[in-house]
């Protein structure tokens, strides 16, 4: 898998959606996207990447695009 | 617009009294124009104070709400189809809870004012992390409680979760057991509300025997004092016998609430309650609400430039307390530092740690 596929399943796998739903979603857009669920996803994509993020990520990654470029920081190019 | 960006951008404990006030006096007085503009109730009870709002020149004239209002109204500062959360307070079986109306924006800042704070004690990179309650609390996500909100934002601070108590909250030694074999040499950190940490940690492990090695522990508490004050168990004591129990020695209390969310006030090394650059707190006389002296007791307003969504940054409470000093704590945070003597007479119980206590 790429890491684009990597990336993308995370968030499909956690919040239960489909690929064409990726592109501009936002934390709180939909309801599994919640406080609880941002953790899961976190915890997906550190996973899935295995990385740490620092807290100052966590808070930051408010979008599918924003991650995107937060990943670069731990050397994930996507 | 108040530039949240540039104000959470800094240092929480990084500003002396002149300083402060001028920073604090500009964004309150702005908060509190807005509020006006957008919250009618609120406008009502300036305008019945005679207050002015386009005329602040500090932050210490703003008209405080007593936190009970919230019970009362539903007070917001934003047209209905923005609250995206309604935060409860905790309270005991019949009492009435306040009601906190939050949109997108409050809330990303409340999580980002208490990840600065908190980060500050416990550091940047996220630890493994126990939590002294049990998972069934933050099971059902509409029902947003405190004590489940309090949870999930020091959550943020955590790389592994583990609940020390099962859902009849009974002690999971094994569970603990496994978690700290697999974080063994590492820096844990911990979290509870008060009471439950002495009832059913302290109480519990030294019932069984089982000495857990927390030497590396950071924990933080908060939720109050006071089923503790009932049972006589001081500060010092709830210290000394965590670190009885575990080898625990960083063990940090916070005062905070609902209503102002994120604004936390962390004790220091030294003991002392400390407030940071957004937010402050001001004692009260009771009798004529005049600004009491350092080391005089009162009633304690909380200011916050968090609350943006509802008219909550200018609050009184009904805790008392006593300003200690300013700018000279020996830990070197500057800022006012205090302590919290108790809630005044005939005010409910409602802490997270209280509520609950109430039961036993």
């Amino acid at each position: 898998m790429t890491n684009l596929e990597i990336y993308n399943k995370a968030f499909m796998d956690t919040f239960e959606i489909e690929e064409s739903q990726l592109g501009g979603l936002e934390y709180q857009a939909i309801p599994q996207w919640d406080s609880v669920g941002h953790m899961g996803l976190v915890a997906a994509i550190e996973d899935a990447f295995d990385i740490m993020m620092d807290t100052d990520d966590i808070i930051d990654l408010s979008s599918y695009e924003k991650g995107k470029e937060i990943l670069k920081k731990y050397d994930v190019e996507i | 617009m108040i530039n949240y960006a540039e104000i959470l951008n800094r240092e929480p404990y990084s500003m002396k009294k002149e300083e402060k006030h001028v920073f604090l006096t500009e964004i309150l007085s702005e908060l509190t124009r807005h509020h006006y503009l957008n919250c009618e109730p609120y406008r009502r009870i300036c305008d019945a104070s005679g207050f002015d709002v386009n005329d602040i020149k500090s932050y210490y004239d703003i008209p405080f709400l007593p936190v009970r209002l919230f019970k009362e109204y539903e007070l917001s500062s934003i047209p209905r189809e923005e609250v995206q959360k309604t935060m409860t307070s905790s309270g005991t079986t019949g009492q009435q809870v306040s009601r906190i109306f939050l949109d997108k924006k409050t809330s990303a800042n409340q999580t980002k004012t208490l990840t600065k704070i908190v980060s500050t004690f416990i550091g940047k990179k996220r630890l493994p992390m126990m939590i002294i309650d049990t998972s069934a609390i933050i099971k059902n996500r509409a029902m947003f409680s405190a004590r489940g909100a309090g949870i999930l934002g020091f959550s943020m601070f955590a790389r592994d979760k583990c609940y020390v108590l099962d859902e009849n909250m009974q002690l999971d030694i094994q569970g603990m057991q496994n978690f700290l074999e697999k974080h063994s040499g590492e820096d844990i950190f911990l979290f509870g509300f008060t009471f439950m940490i002495w009832q059913h940690f302290v109480k519990e492990l030294k019932k069984t025997g089982y000495k857990p090695d927390l030497s590396r522990g950071v924990m933080i508490h908060g939720g109050g004092w006071k089923k503790l004050v009932s049972e006589s168990v001081s500060s010092q004591q709830f210290k000394k016998e965590l670190k009885d129990v575990c080898g625990i020695e960083r063990v940090h209390d916070y005062y905070g609430m609902v209503e102002q969310t994120g604004t936390i006030y962390m004790e220091c090394e030294c003991g002392h309650l400390h407030t940071p650059i957004f937010s402050d707190v001001i004692i009260r006389r009771a009798s004529d609400f005049s600004v009491a002296e350092v080391g005089e007791e009162g009633l304690i307003e909380v200011v916050s430039v968090l609350p943006e969504s509802y008219p909550g940054h200018v609050l009184l409470t009904e805790d008392s307390g006593v300003i200690l000093g300013e700018d000279d704590c020996p830990c070197g945070r500057p800022g006012k530092y205090f302590k919290i003597n108790g809630r005044i007479k005939n005010a409910e119980i409602r802490g997270c740690s209280d509520t609950y206590a109430a039961k036993f």
